[in-house]
Parts: structure tokens; C-alpha cells; sequence
């Protein structure tokens, strides 16, 4: 063994884990350790250093850290970093690449824990980077199973931090917790079947000793859940079903037996407010995901933000968004934690084309403003939440409902910026014809009911960033892309938003007027949001695109 | 579709385990040839009940391209033709379903972002449904294929724009393949409406062409105006081809104006240009051409 890994050695190491091919090898996880290189080359001061809860809860005191998939609690993606600001921006150069190897969609987001990033790659792979070179340090390759079916993808959004452990949610429903600093397995459980459709794809979230973390698998028929896992030992501490069983309230929202395969999954990242211990977890559409027929009722807790005590994962309050929904409106877009002055606010620019603002203390709906072309609700009840159009609901000869079935937004994280108190958000304008197709249930099969089209008088799609202002709903300024992006936001001190699009440019723009000020074509489509952090005392900007991580910095 | 757009497809894997090696090649040329003939027939043939649960796979996963009732769309072929261009036997089609075809925009099972990849058993429903819309008589050109020709590189003016192997303009989408993959409806809407399947939103991944032939407008910073199709374009360049088929290369700041129109370059053709007649020729041309 040579002082310091290279590329060779690396290709090596892959290659060994997919030859004879993934179905031969043992399930057991695997992982690659390159000795020898923190010894030689790392200057940077990993230390002992836990990241404690009292770290998470106080991430603003560490800035140049990046200790959760949105950076703090609140869900802000804020860094309160401002060495990178408007005025050297348009400097801006690209200090490192890191090729992950994999194939498909990056949708990660790295963590930075002093000096080493941490992040996620395509077929649940984990791997720490040094993050002044991009250069590796370690790199774990959990065995997926050849017979997952995931819906979107073989993705991965991210990890979560504590203590001396990272925590990875696997597309065959595992969690595993990973040493930090040689991504050895500390513990490995099993969550739920993947025969029958159950996976994770989210950043998982940890709050005090637990990691929290929600299901995906809305096309498949599953029921729903959020857990919480003792990040010491991976023992369940709590489980919430987002879909209620029999004698538990919601229950009676579900027509005869389709709560047991009532959908809602949970599949993004949710937020925690340390005053009222409550953790606000977001969860998807029901299923089958655009037909309602089977399943009459509001459907709860689908498309739903829940307040869940964070010890006990009894839940507070809920608000749902869209009742009933038939056009796979999830509601798992990250809710965001807002404070105006004495008012408690949890705000989200929803799927659905409206972006809500709550009261986090009681759930009360504050406001409901759209920010997208919307055909489906023209009205509003006594509460003041927008109702479906009866001729919204898809018909087996399909009609054009706007937004279409990805939604004006989707799993693109959003940002707030305290200093602009404007909330960003990526945006598309797209409708679709929306046609019933009806689908028997067969446990771990594709189980969407409908089939959409895109709809032949409609306009092109089109693409934006938004900013939108809490306050009034009303958009502050919008940037429009050339064609939609899956990309999320980034907000900074510097009074920055950094955005990506799908023609492969990473943007920085400013906060507030939207106003382009630099910009780098990496040459992959973005489907991840962008971070920031520091180390030595300089700022780096990164966000995944194509098969690699990028970061930026001044020259 | 929940999360986003695309998914995988999955791996067929079978495994045995035995300690005698000979006894274990046996069973393995024994698993094999089952397989392979498992493979080979459809066990849904003609049964209406499976015809039935395809036609239901068919919107979820097909009818995006191929259209409802498989009657061909945008970009996909009709498939109640009986002659198809990439498949004859059941088998076949099995293949094509579960690995797309290469070089064209016919994707693997399960990873053209609609559905998430289906069964054996849902490829071979979708194969009876196909079966049973079929129309059993083959499709013939309508028109005079070598009259076609004639007016496609004559009169009608059409390979001023377009290529057909190898011969022909650049400006507009190359037509070797068109007539294999749409519908004679089609090319005529194109021909009598060019500016309509321009509007049409389609999924990034998936589009009817790479490019889209939107007519972009520029002017430069010296004050020349360029108007041309868009080869390619993103936030802040633009890679455009003007009807000289000189490419340009332009970063948008540094021009005067852009202006991009889904209005196609492409000319109407009303009937009193090219007759219903004479158009029904060049169709058959392009469907001599494109169905080889």
C-alpha cells in the first residue's frame, strides 16, 4: 500500500464490487477504506470531535460546517457564510470535481463536518472526501438487491450526522450507520420489504439520540411511515404511520381495506423546531397515486405536513394539503422554518401550485397563494385552503390539468434568506392530460392507476426560480430558465442564491433582484441542491451534477 | 410518478446450488433452455382477461410515444400495424420491451420515466393487448413512392431543408427514419401544420427530435440580425443554424436582442402548394424509406 490512494486504485476497488455481477455477490455491504492517506495528507484537524446534538441545534455557531441535508434545522439551506457575495461572485472559479462512478441521477447533498465532506451517490453508495481537494478518504457501496424496482431511479439524497456516525437509508429499505471515519458498518437494519415496493431514497434526520427518517414507495401501494432509530444501537425507537389503522384517528378518511395500501410515503426530508420538540415531516400522495375510485375519503395523512413530538412521534397536528389528491401531488417538499417577528411560521411551496404558510405552534393555516399556473382549484373553504374542482379529477378519456403530474415544484430543496425574508423556490409550468388506467394490486408492483400525457394544446413547459415572499404570497422576482430543472436553491449571507439548471450550468444570482452574476457549465443535468461551507477560512460552494460533485470558490 | 422522473431497469437473475459440478451444469442447461422457451411464448396468447390488463400497462408505460390505443404519437410508430419495423415474432417483442432499441428513443423497460419497469408477466400482457388491436392487413403507401421522390427533391422543395440518406438540406430534422416511426396522420399534420408539434410539451429526456427547430431572432452586438433554428441552447449560450446553414455560436449577453418563436421556419404547405395527392406521394416516398 502506497502512502496515498489514486484513481487506478479506486477504479480497482469499484470494479471488484460489481465483478461476477451484483446478484452474485453476498448482500453483506462492502466498503473501501485507503489507508494511509489521512495519515499522509490531511492536514486539516478531524479530531475527536462528535457532532453532538447540541452541535445540530446550534449549526449557525459553525458556519463553515454543513451539519444536516438543509443545512440547520429550520430548513433554511441558509449559510450564513459571506466571503462569496455580490460583489467577487462574478470571480467565482471551480477549485475541485469528484467523479462518483455512477450512473443515473445524483440528488445528493453533502454534509461537511470540519475539513471532510460527506455525501451519497447513486445505488446507495457513501463516500467522505477531504473537502479542500475533492480527493477521497473513504467510500462505502451498500449491496443493493438486483430485484429493486424503485420508481424514480436508483437515488440517494443524502446522509445525516451524530456523534461518530453517519446514517444512510438504502433502496432495499435499510438503515445503516457508518463510521465517519472509515465508513466500516456500525449497524445495519432492516425497515421494511422492499419485495413489496418499501425503500428509502431520503437524507434521514437526526434529533437528539434518534435518526429520523420516512419511507418511499407511493407507487407501489405501501403503507406509509415515519421511524426513528437509536443512533447508537439501531434500535426502533418510534414508528408513525402515515396511513391509520383500524380505531386510530383518520382511519375513517379511508374507504373499506385501501388504508393497507394507502400509500403516503415521506420520502423527503423533514425539519425540527427545539422549542416545542416537534419534528414537521412532509408525506406523499396516496396510492394508487391518479385514481381515486377504491378509495373515497380524504385519504389522510397523504400529502400532509405532520407535527410529530419528537420523543414519542405522537403526532401534534396535521395539516393536509391535498385532500383526496388524483394527480400525485406529494406534499413532501421540505417545510420550512420561519420566524417574523413574534409570529412562529412554518412555510412550503407545495406540489400543488400553492405556497402555504402555518402556524408551527397549532397547524392553523395562515395563507394559501399560488406561485404556478393552477387549473385545479378555483375556490377556497371557510379555513382557507384551496378545494378541487370537481372536473379536476381524471377521467378514463384523460383531460389537461394544470400543474401536471410533476408538479409546479417537486423533491428540489427550497431556500429562505433571513437578511432578503424572500423564500426561493424552482418552479415549472407544465399541465398534463391526466387518464384513469385502472390496476389491480399485486404487492410490490407498480401500482399507479393512471397514465399522463402531455397535453397537445398545452404551452411548452417552462422553467423558474422564484422568490416569493411569506409575508403577502406575492412573488418578488422570478428567473426563467430555459427549460424546467430539478435543481434545488441555495441562500447565503452573502446575499447570494446559488441554483443549477438541466442544461448543466451552476448559477449564482442575486437575492434580491434575481439578477444572473456568474455562472459555470458543468456539463450534467442538476438534480441536487447546492451547499456551502469552509475550511482554512475559505468559502467553497458544491452541488452534484451529471456524476459528480462540484465546488467552487474565489480564486 | 412520485419523485422524479426515471427508473431502472431490473435484473433477471436465476441461481442453483448443488455439489455435484456435472450435475449442477445439467441442471444449469436444463434452467436455460427452459428459460430460453419460456422466453419464446407468449403464455397470455389471445386470452382477452390479459388483453385487458395490457391495455392497462400499455397507457401507464406506452402510450406516451405509441398514443392510446397504440394508434402511434409523436414520436412512437403505430403499433396496430401489423408489419413492424423491429419485430415480428412475440419473442421479439418481448426483447424490444424489456431492452429498448438501440439508436432510436425506444427506451428499456422501466426507464423512460413513465412507469417503473414492469414484469414478465405485465411485457407479455402488453404483448396479447398489442396483438389483439392489430390491423391485420399491412400497411401499404397510400401514394406513388417514386412520384414522391420526384416532388421531394423537386418541385416540392422539401430537400432544400430536409436530409433523406444522406442527400438533402440541413436546416430542418433528417426523414430517413420518419416514415418507420410515425403515422401517415402525422407526417401530413407536419406538412400542413409545421409550427403545431413544435407546441408540443414533452418530457426533456424524451423529446420528438434532439432539438426542437424553434426559430430563434438575434441581433449582434455589431448589429446583424441572424435568424436560423436552434441547434442547442441553455441559460446563457445559444448554438444556432441559420437557412444558409451557417452555424453560430453566441453567448446571449453579448447580443442586442434574442427572440426565440415556436413558429416554425418550415413553410405551410396548403393543399394549393402541394396537392392532397401529391402529398399522399411524398408520404409514400417517406414511408418506402423509412419502413426498409
Amino acid at each position: 500500500m502506497t502512502g496515498r490512494p489514486n484513481n487506478r486504485a479506486l477504479e480497482r476497488a469499484s470494479e471488484s464490487l460489481y465483478r461476477g455481477g451484483r446478484g452474485d455477490l453476498p448482500r453483506r455491504a462492502r466498503k473501501i477504506f485507503f489507508t494511509g492517506f489521512l495519515a499522509c495528507t490531511l492536514l486539516v484537524s478531524t479530531g475527536d470531535a462528535q457532532v453532538t446534538f447540541e452541535r445540530l441545534l446550534n449549526s449557525s455557531k459553525e458556519p463553515q460546517n454543513w451539519l444536516t441535508y438543509s443545512g440547520d434545522y429550520s430548513g433554511r439551506r441558509f449559510s450564513p457564510l459571506d466571503q462569496i457575495n455580490i460583489t467577487n461572485a462574478r470571480t467565482l472559479t471551480a477549485k475541485w470535481v469528484y467523479q462518483t462512478g455512477a450512473t443515473g441521477k445524483l440528488e445528493t447533498t453533502p454534509l461537511v463536518v470540519d475539513g471532510i465532506l460527506y455525501a451519497t451517490a447513486q445505488d446507495d453508495r457513501a463516500f467522505a472526501l477531504d473537502a479542500r481537494t475533492g480527493r477521497p478518504v473513504w467510500m462505502y457501496q451498500h449491496q443493493v438487491p438486483a430485484d429493486i424496482r424503485p420508481c424514480c431511479g436508483h437515488v440517494n439524497r443524502g446522509l445525516a450526522i451524530l456523534g461518530d456516525k453517519v446514517f444512510l437509508g438504502t433502496l432495499d429499505a435499510h438503515v445503516i450507520a457508518l463510521d465517519t471515519k472509515t465508513g466500516n458498518v456500525v449497524w445495519d437494519v432492516v425497515a421494511a420489504e422492499y419485495q413489496k415496493g418499501y425503500s428509502f431514497t431520503v437524507a434521514p434526520l437526526a434529533v437528539k439520540n434518534l435518526v429520523v427518517i420516512g419511507v418511499s414507495g407511493g407507487e407501489y401501494g405501501v403503507r406509509g411511515f415515519v421511524d426513528a432509530y437509536d443512533a447508537s444501537t439501531g434500535a426502533r425507537k418510534w414508528r408513525f404511520y402515515t396511513v391509520p389503522g383500524p380505531g386510530e384517528p383518520g382511519h375513517e378518511t379511508w374507504e373499506g381495506a385501501s388504508w393497507k395500501i394507502g400509500g403516503a410515503p415521506a420520502w423527503n426530508t423533514g425539519t425540527y423546531d427545539a422549542v416545542t420538540n416537534q419534528i414537521f415531516w412532509p408525506t406523499g400522495n396516496p396510492s394508487p397515486s391518479n385514481r381515486g375510485a377504491g378509495r373515497a375519503g380524504d385519504n389522510l395523512f397523504s400529502n400532509t405536513l405532520l407535527a410529530l413530538n419528537a420523543d414519542t412521534g405522537k403526532m401534534n397536528w396535521y395539516f393536509q394539503f391535498t385532500k383526496h389528491d388524483e394527480h400525485d401531488w406529494d406534499a413532501t417538499q421540505v417545510p420550512v422554518i420561519i420566524d417574523s417577528g413574534n409570529k412562529h411560521l412554518i412555510a412550503q411551496a407545495n406540489r400543488n401550485g400553492f405556497f402555504y404558510v402555518l402556524d408551527r405552534a397549532t397547524g392553523k393555516l395562515i395563507s394559501a397563494n399560488a406561485y404556478g399556473k393552477i387549473t385545479w382549484s378555483d375556490s377556497k373553504d371557510a379555513e382557507g385552503r384551496p378545494v378541487a374542482k370537481k372536473e379536476a379529477s381524471p377521467t378514463l378519456e384523460g383531460h389537461t390539468v394544470c400543474p401536471g403530474a410533476l408538479g409546479t415544484t417537486n423533491f428540489m430543496a427550497p431556500a429562505f434568506s433571513p437578511q432578503t425574508s424572500l423564500f426561493y423556490a424552482t418552479a415549472r409550468d407544465q399541465c398534463d392530460i391526466f387518464s384513469t388506467a385502472p390496476q389491480p394490486y399485486e404487492a410490490g408492483h407498480a401500482y399507479y392507476g393512471s397514465a399522463y400525457f402531455p397535453s397537445e394544446e398545452a404551452e411548452p413547459y417552462r422553467g423558474f426560480l422564484k422568490a416569493i415572499d411569506p409575508a403577502t404570497g406575492g412573488i418578488k422576482w422570478t428567473f426563467e430558465h430555459t427549460s424546467p430543472t430539478w435543481s434545488g436553491v441555495l441562500s447565503t449571507a452573502g446575499g447570494l442564491v446559488f441554483t443549477g439548471d438541466a442544461e448543466g450550468n451552476f448559477i449564482a444570482l442575486d437575492a434580491a433582484s434575481g439578477k444572473s452574476l456568474w455562472h459555470f457549465q458543468m456539463g450534467g443535468a442538476v438534480y441536487a441542491a447546492p451547499m456551502a461551507f469552509a475550511v482554512d477560512g475559505k468559502e467553497y460552494v458544491a452541488i452534484a451534477a451529471g456524476s459528480a460533485v462540484y465546488a467552487f470558490g474565489l480564486p | 410518478m412520485s419523485e422524479t422522473t426515471t427508473g431502472r431497469t431490473p435484473v433477471r437473475q436465476s441461481s442453483g446450488k448443488t455439489a455435484l459440478p456435472a450435475l449442477r451444469v445439467a441442471l444449469l442447461i436444463l434452467a436455460l433452455v427452459t428459460f430460453l422457451a419460456a422466453d419464446d411464448r407468449n403464455p397470455f396468447a389471445n386470452n382477452p382477461k390479459a388483453a385487458k390488463a395490457g391495455e392497462s400497462e400499455f397507457r401507464i408505460n406506452c402510450a406516451l410515444c405509441h398514443g392510446l390505443g397504440a394508434h402511434g404519437g409523436g414520436r412512437g410508430p403505430d403499433l396496430t400495424r401489423a408489419q413492424k419495423k423491429h419485430v415480428h415474432s412475440d419473442a421479439e417483442m418481448f426483447q424490444v420491451i424489456s431492452n429498448g432499441i438501440p439508436g432510436t428513443v425506444m427506451p428499456a423497460n422501466g426507464t423512460n420515466g413513465q412507469g417503473v419497469g414492469m414484469t414478465d408477466e405485465e411485457i407479455w400482457q402488453i404483448i396479447t393487448y398489442i396483438r389483439s388491436v392489430e390491423v391485420k392487413a399491412p400497411a401499404h403507401a397510400i401514394g406513388n413512392a417514386a412520384h414522391g421522390k420526384e416532388l421531394f427533391y423537386g418541385d416540392a422543395n422539401c430537400s432544400l431543408c430536409h436530409m433523406v440518406e444522406g442527400k438533402g438540406g440541413r436546416v430542418g430534422p433528417e426523414l430517413t427514419g420518419v416514415g418507420g416511426s410515425r403515422t401517415q396522420e402525422a407526417i401530413i399534420d407536419s406538412v400542413r401544420n409545421p409550427s403545431r408539434r413544435l407546441a408540443w410539451g414533452l418530457t426533456e429526456s424524451t423529446k420528438e427530435f434532439p432539438q426542437e427547430y424553434e426559430t430563434i431572432t438575434v441581433i449582434t452586438a455589431e448589429g446583424k440580425q441572424i435568424k436560423g433554428i436552434a441547434l442547442n441552447e441553455d441559460n446563457f449560450s445559444v448554438q444556432m443554424m441559420d437557412s444558409s446553414e451557417n452555424i453560430y455560436l453566441l453567448e446571449k449577453d453579448k447580443l442586442r436582442s434574442f427572440k426565440k418563436s415556436r413558429e416554425s421556419l418550415m413553410p405551410i404547405y396548403k393543399p394549393d402548394v402541394l396537392s392532397d395527392k401529391d402529398l399522399d406521394d411524398v408520404v409514400a416516398y417517406l414511408i418506402s424509406v423509412g419502413a426498409k
